[in-house]
């Protein structure tokens, strides 16, 4: 049995320890913001926090986040207001939308480790999450908008 | 255009979405060419393709029948219509339509629902409104000319006397139909959305994992599968061995698909399905499959010999798709002549979610839930598949997680469908990537032949070009291996130059894979090699790249290349009212240059590329930045691309996807390349078939959008594409003057 946090709410599991967390997270609690990309943590699709910390939820195994806090992209706010949830509307990243659960986690951990990242930081805490429609110019910015160092969008 | 606006009987609504009394239009509106074009009889029904609703609360609902992957199109023509409509978009609800012949075509494909369908929005909206403001003026017992419709409202001017759409809404619904030609469209001035845009309906969602995709679709009572499928195309199964696959937790139990049989079109292609409680279970069970494949006749198919084979093939005269003079005679007289061959590999779609489908069979009948392009192609295909009519099968189209053209190919949908009447429950199919990236309908490999010669000032005065790529006819019929119309228009007999001399020609190859439709076809090689062919000419002459090209282009002129050309497809669309103007593709590659600073571009390791293409009745010129950093490497620091599609309708969305398709042409020129061995793909995911990521893709794209309203609204999806990979590899050449003729660039070490 493996006890877990999932957005502050006790969950248990069952099973397979080898399962990954992404399953867990999407067949059993039917929480599908989490997304399918890859399955080899090559793509970022699947960011999750656990402990605080963006994984990829897709090679996180079972037995691995027990007592742990997992955050998923439906519990990083209560009403989709975080500053970088705020900021990917007000740049209006998305295009299909598929990647950007995992892009707002990945970028939602970077500013809590680092509040105002440097356009290095973002290259190296974001380029391991891809957006196959193409709107990482408008990730850069809203990232920066987020974090307070840009204000209003560019032409 | 001419349309037909007529009440739609309420039996055909979607049911418990209207309270009692509600104004209910069903706008019966087929765009007139679709009526008149023979050449595609299943568009030329008449039926209805959108809804409006209004409730007595004032809620107005739109149904939108084209399919979200991405461009925004799912907002931006129900918001032409609720503009024309008067309505205040934050009162609109949108309702995504299933898969049914009453819509016309929602096919969202080929970069056409604004093209195709800008002036019916209009024109529904606005008969509405006119419904609105009649009741109105009857209940008041006023003059119609002193009423208007305003912000949900329709206002007495003289008496000021206000009633919102929702009061109306019932007296509306008894409103006579206005007759077409009654009808008053807005003037451009007074546009509340259209030309200012609205953000897409599904922003909010898309950033708190709200919305639903393909892959999120859910019964309670489903079951999931993973299929094991022949690894080459026409495998068929010898034997298996599922008795460790049962073993493990949660496999339920295992199903066999029939291989499918060539042509294999959109069928489901067939293997055996491990059938578990879960996700995970099914893969598990999957894995543990013994299994046995007659591998076929495709098991021949290498690709680095066959790159040889169309390369040769290239090189060979073929069949004549345009001329004009006498290239011979034109290449004699020539003071200098250049030949070059280029060649571009299979691509791969990898939309962000691969393939997924929920089906479930009933009764004789099919239910789907799917992230699609065509629901009414899922329609056709399972209904095949599982044996019934194609009005019997319900398909609810969800968000797609990208598509690029592999989600207008229903496969998934079939083999979910063939499941769920196996089991007899709901089944759940997402493809793993390896899935997606091994059994795609490729994007095809080709090789081009070029041979030019210039006359003393650098001119060019002939000029002969053969193409050579497996058709996506192949994947249909199973014999074709020329290019269609449709594939020969896209860049190969349009090209714009003003040489006297010039042939085109196509020779055939024989597919091995299912080829298909990538974001912008053809015009992927087609750009690539005669836009970096005319950059070649351009060095030879000792001209500036960008001036070269403007004086090949020659004085400004409309092309129909009649007598040259058997037939120009022109994406289907007549002459006169698209033309083929090459003064408007001067105009993309002036600003494309102005803007980018073309002409003090250059410093040792830094240069510019540029290209030009008219694609999807759009003009597009990109001029793109590389910086060869000090590992050797490419970086594009910046892009400039200027873009004459007519007038914008939702310009935040269109620039999004100029964005977007910077990017997507990066992964073009950087990085995407599909091989074979034995007929098996010998890619599977994200690390053997990269696509470009944030620290590689251009840091900046500047779109300029350059207002045309007197032409009419053309594609924004896909012209974006071809002009990049050669504009990106004239910039290459620019700062190594190493001339690379082979997508993709990471094969020179370059990046």
């Amino acid at each position: 049995m493996i006890q877990l946090k999932v957005n502050g709410a006790a969950k248990q599991y069952e099973g397979d320890g080898e399962m990954p967390l992404l399953w867990f997270i999407r067949d059993h609690l039917q929480l599908t913001g989490s997304k399918f990309g890859c399955g080899m943590g090559l793509c970022g699709a699947c960011t999750v926090h656990v402990n605080g910390e963006a994984v990829r939820s897709c090679l996180t195994p079972m037995s691995a986040v027990g007592g742990k806090e997992v955050t998923t992209i439906e519990g990083l706010s209560a009403h989709g207001d975080h500053p970088v949830q705020k900021a990917w509307e007000h740049v209006q990243v998305p295009q299909c939308g598929y990647c950007q659960s995992g892009q707002i986690m990945q970028a939602a951990a970077l500013l809590k480790q680092k509040p105002k990242p440097t356009d290095r930081d973002i290259e190296a805490a974001m380029s391991g999450n891809i957006c196959r429609c193409g709107t990482y110019q408008r990730i850069r910015e809203a990232v920066k908008i987020a974090s307070g160092q840009k204000r209003t969008v560019t032409a | 255009m001419s349309n037909r606006i007529q009440p739609a009987s309420r039996r055909d609504f979607l049911t418990g979405l209207f309270s009692a009394g509600a104004l209910i239009l069903g706008a019966r509106l087929v765009p007139a060419e679709q009526i008149t074009a023979a050449s595609d009889v299943k568009d030329a029904t008449w039926n209805p393709n959108i809804w409006i609703g209004i409730n007595s609360d004032g809620s107005v609902l739109i149904v939108t029948h084209r399919a979200e992957m991405g461009t925004g199109i799912r907002t931006t023509l129900p918001m032409i219509l609720a503009d024309e409509l008067e309505a205040d978009w934050a009162r609109v609800r949108l309702q995504q339509a299933i898969g049914s012949d009453k819509y016309g075509s929602e096919d969202t494909d080929g970069s056409c629902s604004i093209r195709d369908f800008y002036d019916t929005m209009r024109e529904a909206g606005a008969t509405a409104r006119a419904m609105l403001v009649n009741a109105a003026a009857a209940q008041w017992n006023v003059p119609l000319d002193e009423c208007g419709a305003h912000n949900h409202e329709v206002l007495h001017k003289k008496s000021g006397r206000k009633l919102g759409y929702g009061e109306l809404a019932a007296a509306a619904a008894k409103q006579p139909m206005p007759h077409n030609s009654t009808i008053q469209l807005k003037k451009p001035s007074e546009f509340r959305y259209i030309g200012k845009g609205v953000p897409s309906y599904d922003l909010k969602d898309m950033c708190t994992g709200r919305a639903v995709y393909g892959f999120d679709a859910h019964l309670p009572d489903m079951v999931y599968a993973a299929i094991e499928r022949a690894p080459v195309l026409g495998g068929t199964l010898k034997s298996f061995d599922d008795a460790q696959a049962k073993s493990v937790k949660g496999v339920q139990q295992t199903v066999v698909i029939e291989s499918a049989k060539p042509p294999y079109g959109f069928q489901a292609l067939g293997g055996i399905a491990v059938i578990a409680d879960n996700t995970w279970a099914a893969s598990q069970g999957r894995k543990k499959l013994k299994v046995e494949w007659e591998s076929g006749a495709n098991a021949i198919f290498q690709t680095d010999t066959y790159k040889r084979d169309l390369i040769q093939t290239a090189q060979k005269p073929q069949k004549v798709v345009r001329k004009a003079g006498d290239v011979e005679q034109g290449l004699k007289g020539a003071a200098k002549v250049l030949e070059a061959t280029y060649y571009t590999p299979l691509l791969a779609h990898a939309p962000m979610e691969p393939p997924a489908a929920l089906a479930i069979w009933r009764d004789g009948k099919v239910e789907a839930w799917t992230a699609t392009q065509s629901p009414q192609d899922v329609q056709k295909t399972v209904a095949q598949a599982v044996g019934i009519k194609p009005e019997d099968v319900i398909c609810h189209v969800t968000l797609l997680g990208g598509a690029f053209g592999r989600k207008s190919k229903p496969d998934y949908v079939a083999e979910a469908a063939i499941l769920s009447k196996k089991v007899g429950k709901p089944v759940k199919i997402a493809w793993t990537r390896e899935e997606d990236i091994r059994f795609d309908f490729y994007h095809s490999t080709s090789a081009m032949y070029f041979k030019a010669g210039l006359d003393a000032s650098g001119k060019p005065v002939s000029w002969l070009q053969r193409s050579v790529f497996p058709p996506i006819g192949s994947t249909f019929d199973g014999k074709s291996e020329y290019g269609d119309d449709g594939e020969m228009s896209m860049g190969w007999i349009d090209v714009p130059f003003d040489v006297p001399n010039f042939r085109a020609e196509n020779g055939p190859a024989k597919a091995h894979v299912r080829i298909g439709w990538l974001r912008s076809v053809a015009n992927v090689y087609h750009a690539f090699g005669v836009q970096c062919f005319i950059d070649e000419l351009a060095h030879a002459a000792g001209k500036d790249p960008v001036e070269y090209w403007l004086e090949s282009l020659g004085p400004a002129r409309k092309l129909d290349f009649k007598g040259q050309a058997e037939k120009f497809a022109n994406y289907g669309k007549p002459l006169n009212e698209y033309p083929y103007d090459t003064a408007r593709l001067r105009r993309v590659a002036e600003v494309a240059a102005e803007r980018s600073g073309w002409a003090n571009k250059r410093t040792a390791k830094r240069a510019v590329g540029f290209a030009a293409h008219r694609s999807f009745l759009s003009y597009v010129a990109a001029v793109v930045e590389v910086d060869i950093d000090s590992g050797g490497k490419v970086r594009i620091p910046r892009v400039d691309i200027a873009v004459d599609c007519g007038p914008v309708i939702n310009p935040d969305r269109v620039k999004a996807q100029f964005e977007g398709a910077s990017v997507f042409g990066t992964s073009v020129a950087l990085f995407g390349e599909i091989t074979a061995s034995d007929g098996r793909i010998d890619q599977g995911n994200f690390n053997n078939y990269p696509v470009a990521r944030l620290n590689e893709a251009p840091l900046e794209t500047h779109v300029h959008l350059i207002a045309n309203d007197d032409a009419l609204p053309t594609g924004t999806g896909e012209p974006g594409v071809p002009p990049m990979s050669p504009a990106i590899y004239n910039a290459v050449f620019a700062a190594t003057g190493k001339r690379f003729r082979e997508l993709p660039l990471r094969k020179q070490k370059l990046v």
